[in-house]
């Protein structure tokens, strides 16, 4: 068991190692002088040779990996090409938003998906169930930026009761807080519930139908205990994979959330990042942002262990 | 109940008369696949058939509600919105389709090469797809739009990368499957090349998973070219996508909640249609489909 651990820890390490690679050549790719194409054609001398020491390109490609990869180590991740802010910096003073927008999307996914899958899994095929089947096709084709859109012509513009945008953070106020958060959260979250119900429905239909499930059964077990403490337990690993997808979704969706909600979070800052051209700021939030992602599955898969009955 | 009756299953049918039989006795998957080439065509006729210049701005009727003369209102410049939608069902269309065909042209090789040979060749490059697909593809495409510069044809291109994975992974597990069958080791001991077991043999036994994948592909690359576009790194004017024109909506929701409401709801159907079909194809392969 610790050496299957080890396994998947290493394993997650090299795809880490292979993510910075790629974030890193990302520079490397720019066409022509990355310098001029950050500037743009009216550059001075002095700025064009800011930027090439800042980028150290007057230095071979392996060495400065190297030297950009000890940096990230010890936690420097550069300085924004533009303003005097550390990347590092940055992304710490608008981390809080977007942690809360996907963690609480993911909880309400999780919650909502699955109890919609418990009820569509209790008769498969019946009115109620296909009702919800057509629901989660639309939640996962709906666009998540539209849907907050929606929302906030319906719930801010014409029935005035929450606000369209913006953040408060919860030691300022944490009624505002909170009323600020509802529409993005649920917006974020209407894809991930839809698959999560997809998925619970489907391997709670394939667990039913098993043949410990029949035993407890002709045991004469309670169908509601069957259903909770049995079934649900078997169903819910191929759900927590998902989840663990969910995740690496919710990063990339927050980042449209939080533009329809003008809410300064991560995802905000990566946007105005790309649009001045701020391939170091880009760099540092798209390799921490995957760190996350990583660490967040890998602990999914070990969660697997716990949840599935044949390992213990 | 009728059509079922008609098309009752035969002794011997093929393959792909089964395929067939199963898939037009799908009528939702039908019924999208027919809207689709409707969309289609009405985005190829649309100079033709749009009611008005979608360009043609008439600042006197701004935000005019739906109506005879403008059957989905008007934009903030008058523009007349039926117009501009219909417009735009070919750039966003065309985003969907390139990129996927990029994604499939880069992951398809690719995992044929990885599942077919095995050994460091496969292992790097799955480790490479890991790595890609852990970065969500949203940032991907973010940072190297960051590089190229934004404009629909880096985001087409940004797409097609991210997406890429998918194709490398139907392919790979495929080739694995198929490379242990008897007649491929025949093939071998018989002197036949590499090259030519893969094409004649390898990728036609591909061909209804890759449909599959391709189907979905196509109804999430429009989702995030939407996305981009909307962000406004996509589909810059005059040009429109549907995405581009939630943009410019957005600012004016409370004018006219059309302007919102009809753009969205247009990408929701496309991609729910493109799923639609993806599911059905793959219900419709049934058997077939877990015999590799």
């Amino acid at each position: 068991m610790a050496r299957e651990i080890l396994t998947r820890l290493l394993s997650s390490l090299l795809v880490l190692w292979l993510v910075s690679v790629i974030v890193f050549m990302l520079t490397a790719l720019i066409p022509g002088d990355p310098a001029l194409t950050i500037l743009g054609e009216n550059a001075t001398p002095e700025q064009i040779a800011e930027v090439h020491a800042q980028l150290g390109l007057d230095q071979p490609l392996v060495a400065r990996y190297f030297q950009w990869l000890t940096a990230v180590l010890s936690g420097d991740l550069g300085q924004s090409l533009f303003s005097s802010q550390t990347v590092a910096g940055a992304i710490a003073s608008r981390i809080t938003p977007t942690v809360e927008l996907i963690l609480f999307a993911l909880v309400l996914s999780l919650l909502i998906g699955t109890a919609v899958g418990v009820i569509s899994s209790i008769r498969p095929r019946s009115v109620l169930d296909r009702a919800i089947q057509t629901l989660s096709s639309v939640g996962i084709a709906v666009p998540n930026f539209w849907l907050g859109a929606m929302l906030i012509a319906i719930f801010s513009i014409s029935l005035a009761w929450l606000p369209s945008g913006d953040y408060t953070a919860f030691g300022d106020d944490p009624q505002r807080w909170a009323r600020n958060l509802t529409l993005p959260v649920i917006a974020l979250a209407a894809g991930g519930i839809a698959e999560i119900a997809r998925q619970s429905r489907a391997s709670l239909i394939d667990v039913q139908e098993m043949e410990f499930v029949r035993t407890l059964k002709a045991k004469g077990l309670d169908p509601v205990t069957i259903k909770l403490r049995h079934v649900l337990r078997s169903a819910m690993i191929p759900v927590v994979t998902v989840a663990g997808l969910q995740v690496n979704r919710l990063f990339g969706l927050s980042v449209l959330i939080e533009a329809v909600f003008r809410i300064p979070g991560i995802g905000s800052l990566l946007v105005s990042s790309v649009f001045t051209r701020d391939i170091v700021m880009v760099q540092g939030t798209v390799l921490l942002i995957t760190c996350v992602v990583i660490a967040v599955n890998l602990v999914v898969d070990l969660s697997y262990r716990w949840l599935n009955p044949k390992t213990v | 109940m009728f059509m079922r009756s008609l098309r009752a299953p035969k002794e011997h049918e093929s393959p792909f008369a089964r395929f067939t039989r199963r898939f037009l006795s799908d009528r939702l998957g039908m019924s999208f696949l027919v809207f689709l080439l409707v969309l289609i065509a009405v985005g190829l006729l649309a100079p033709l058939i749009s009611p008005y210049d979608p360009e043609a701005q008439d600042l006197g009727s701004a935000f005019a509600p739906a109506s005879a003369a403008h059957l989905l209102g008007t934009d903030e410049v008058g523009r007349d919105y039926l117009s501009r939608m219909l417009h735009a069902i070919r750039p966003t269309l065309l985003a969907g389709v390139l990129a996927t065909a990029l994604s499939l042209l880069i992951g398809l090789p690719t995992g044929l090469a990885a599942g077919y040979f095995r050994g460091a060749l496969d292992t790097a490059l799955s480790r490479f797809t890991d790595a890609v697909m852990a970065i969500p593809s949203l940032l991907f495409a973010l940072a190297l739009v960051a590089i190229l510069g934004p404009g629909i044809r880096t985001v087409i291109l940004a797409i097609g990368v991210a997406n890429a994975p998918r194709f490398f992974r139907v392919a790979r597990s495929i080739a694995l499957v198929i490379r242990q069958e008897t007649y491929i080791e025949a093939s071998r001991s018989l002197g036949i090349s590499h090259s030519r077991i893969l094409r004649t043999h390898v990728l036609p036994n591909m061909a209804s998973p890759l449909i599959v994948q391709i189907s979905m592909t196509i109804g999430f690359s429009i989702l995030f070219e939407a996305g981009l576009s909307f962000l406004g790194l996509g589909v810059q004017a005059p040009e429109a996508s549907w995405g581009s024109m939630l943009r410019n909506a957005t600012a004016y929701a409370s004018e006219n909640i059309g302007l919102v409401l009809w753009p969205g709801l247009a990408i929701l159907v496309v991609v729910l249609a493109f799923n639609t079909v993806g599911d059905s194809v793959r219900d419709s392969l049934g058997r077939e489909q877990r015999k590799f």
